[in-house]
């Protein structure tokens, strides 16, 4: 059987997921499509990085299945990246950084460098290339991260809370890294309970609450008049 | 001047003038603890490395053993390689009971224990941080466990130099394999506690300023290497 050409859709089918003998995701059914961008949003605790989690292949569901496009969570691995809420960086150069995903994805040794520094470009650090990343500011680590999940040329990006350490100058500097990203065609899915992050990126809102997806719309809808009074009160700042 | 008084001024007339017996005995020190460490390496971060980021059954009770192996007194190790080395022991058949050999192997056995578990704990730590992230790009446990390695191989140095400090000071071990033989297997500390107990305080005080000179110089580059990667690398 040939691999399909694309991931997606991916399709979450009834997945819930215990830890400590708590339910965290409590029977998720989901169809994430190509194009828009999709922000889960949702209060401290609803279950959304773990959600993430699992459709990135980092945990394994309690029960139900994550299918990409017809294949098993596995096998969709290599064309799926995702940046974390605060980056890990590897004690060496930026370049070196972005280069180490490319070699764990096999890319050839002559290419791994161009594509390296393609990727910094691209997000505006080719001048930092040569400095030790760990040094780097919390922002400038973030966009790295950005450019190592880049550089693999995925399909699907996953972020999780990609701008909850950062300050305001980092998160705009980071957003629009984000959104020319998803302009060049990568999938875009995103964890926040920022609101306002939520208003400036996404196409459509997937809300979650309680392990529980209560709505889903369009952004433009969902922020004018949510269907569900814990959304309502959500985007109300109220504290659920 | 007092007797000490004495025996410390010869001492230092010793180290300055290169006193050839106190060269000697010092350069197989360093011959023989330097190759230790060698070997304990190559064991050790391996191992250390492994047990940090595999997941088997037992594991708690292999570190519970590790971290009980730094506490191994060297005169017990010494007498178990005395055993396995002498004529009628397992491995008698080598004949190297008796040369710096086997004060190889006796302080690479003190020394193991020691870079496996302190590596095993610098690189779990730095695991916790990254394994979410080197699972996300891929990384296999192999791959894991190199890139840990390097990352962590600043902390590792330290650990080194601690094993070779261990190594250098012990006297217990190759007392018994290597059976102080002058100018064969005279290491600094055989040669202080033989020369103490034959009053020559002298060379005894001479290779004791060497010793501890040499201890010092360790932890100050340990310090220093890690201030600097600290500063450099963040």
């Amino acid at each position: 059987m040939r691999a399909p050409t694309t991931l997606l859709p991916l399709r979450i089918e009834d997945v819930c997921f215990e830890a400590g003998g708590r339910r965290i995701i409590d029977g998720i059914s989901l169809e994430i499509g190509a194009g828009v961008r999709t922000v889960i949003l949702g209060p401290n605790g609803a279950g959304k990085s773990v959600l993430m989690r699992i459709c990135h292949g980092l945990l394994a569901p309690t029960s139900g299945r994550v299918v990409w496009n017809g294949l098993q969570a596995a096998n969709g691995r290599h064309r799926q990246a995702m940046v974390f809420q605060r980056p890990v960086m590897l004690r060496r150069s930026a370049l070196a950084n972005v280069a180490y995903g490319l070699t764990l994805a096999g890319v050839d040794r002559r290419e791994r460098r161009a594509r390296a520094l393609r990727a910094l470009e691209g997000l505006g650090l080719a001048h930092l290339a040569s400095r030790s990343a760990r040094v780097l500011s919390g922002g400038e680590q973030q966009r790295l991260a950005l450019a190592r999940a880049w550089a693999l040329e995925p399909e699907v990006l996953f972020l999780d809370e990609p701008t909850a350490n950062l300050d305001p100058y980092a998160t705009r500097e980071v957003e629009a890294a984000i959104a020319n990203i998803g302009a060049a065609g990568t999938k875009i899915i995103m964890v926040t309970h920022d609101l306002g992050a939520a208003k400036r990126l996404a196409d459509e809102i997937v809300f979650l609450h309680n392990g529980r997806v209560l709505e889903r719309a369009g952004a433009d809808r969902f922020f004018r008049g949510p269907s569900s009074r814990e959304a309502a009160a959500f985007i109300q700042g109220e504290l659920l | 001047m007092g007797t000490i008084g004495l025996a410390l001024t010869q001492a230092v007339d010793l180290i300055i003038g290169f006193d050839p017996q106190l060269v000697q005995i010092v350069w197989l020190s360093f011959q023989v603890s330097f190759s230790a460490v060698v070997i304990a390496t190559v064991i050790g971060l391996p191992l250390g490395a492994t047990i940090a980021v595999a997941r088997f059954p037992g594991r708690q009770s292999v570190i519970v053993l590790l971290n009980a192996l730094l506490g191994l007194p060297a005169v017990v190790v010494g007498l178990i390689v005395y055993l396995l080395l002498s004529r009628a022991g397992p491995l008698g058949s080598m004949g190297i009971l008796f040369t710096p050999a086997a004060m190889i192997v006796a302080q690479a056995i003190l020394v193991t224990p020691i870079i496996a578990a302190f590596s095993r704990q610098a690189i779990e730590d730095a695991w916790r941080e990254y394994e979410e992230q080197l699972n996300s790009l891929g990384a296999n446990s192999a791959q894991a466990a190199l890139t840990l390695l390097w990352d962590c191989r600043f902390s590792l140095l330290t650990t080194v130099l601690a094993g070779f400090g261990r190594a250098a000071a012990e006297v217990g071990a190759v007392m018994i394999v290597g059976g102080n033989i002058d100018g064969v297997t005279r290491v600094m500390t055989t040669a202080i506690a033989l020369e103490t107990s034959k009053g020559d305080l002298a060379l005894a005080l001479g290779l004791g300023i060497v010793l501890i000179a040499l201890v010092l110089a360790l932890n100050a580059a340990a310090h220093l290497i890690t201030e600097a990667a600290k500063r450099r690398y963040g």
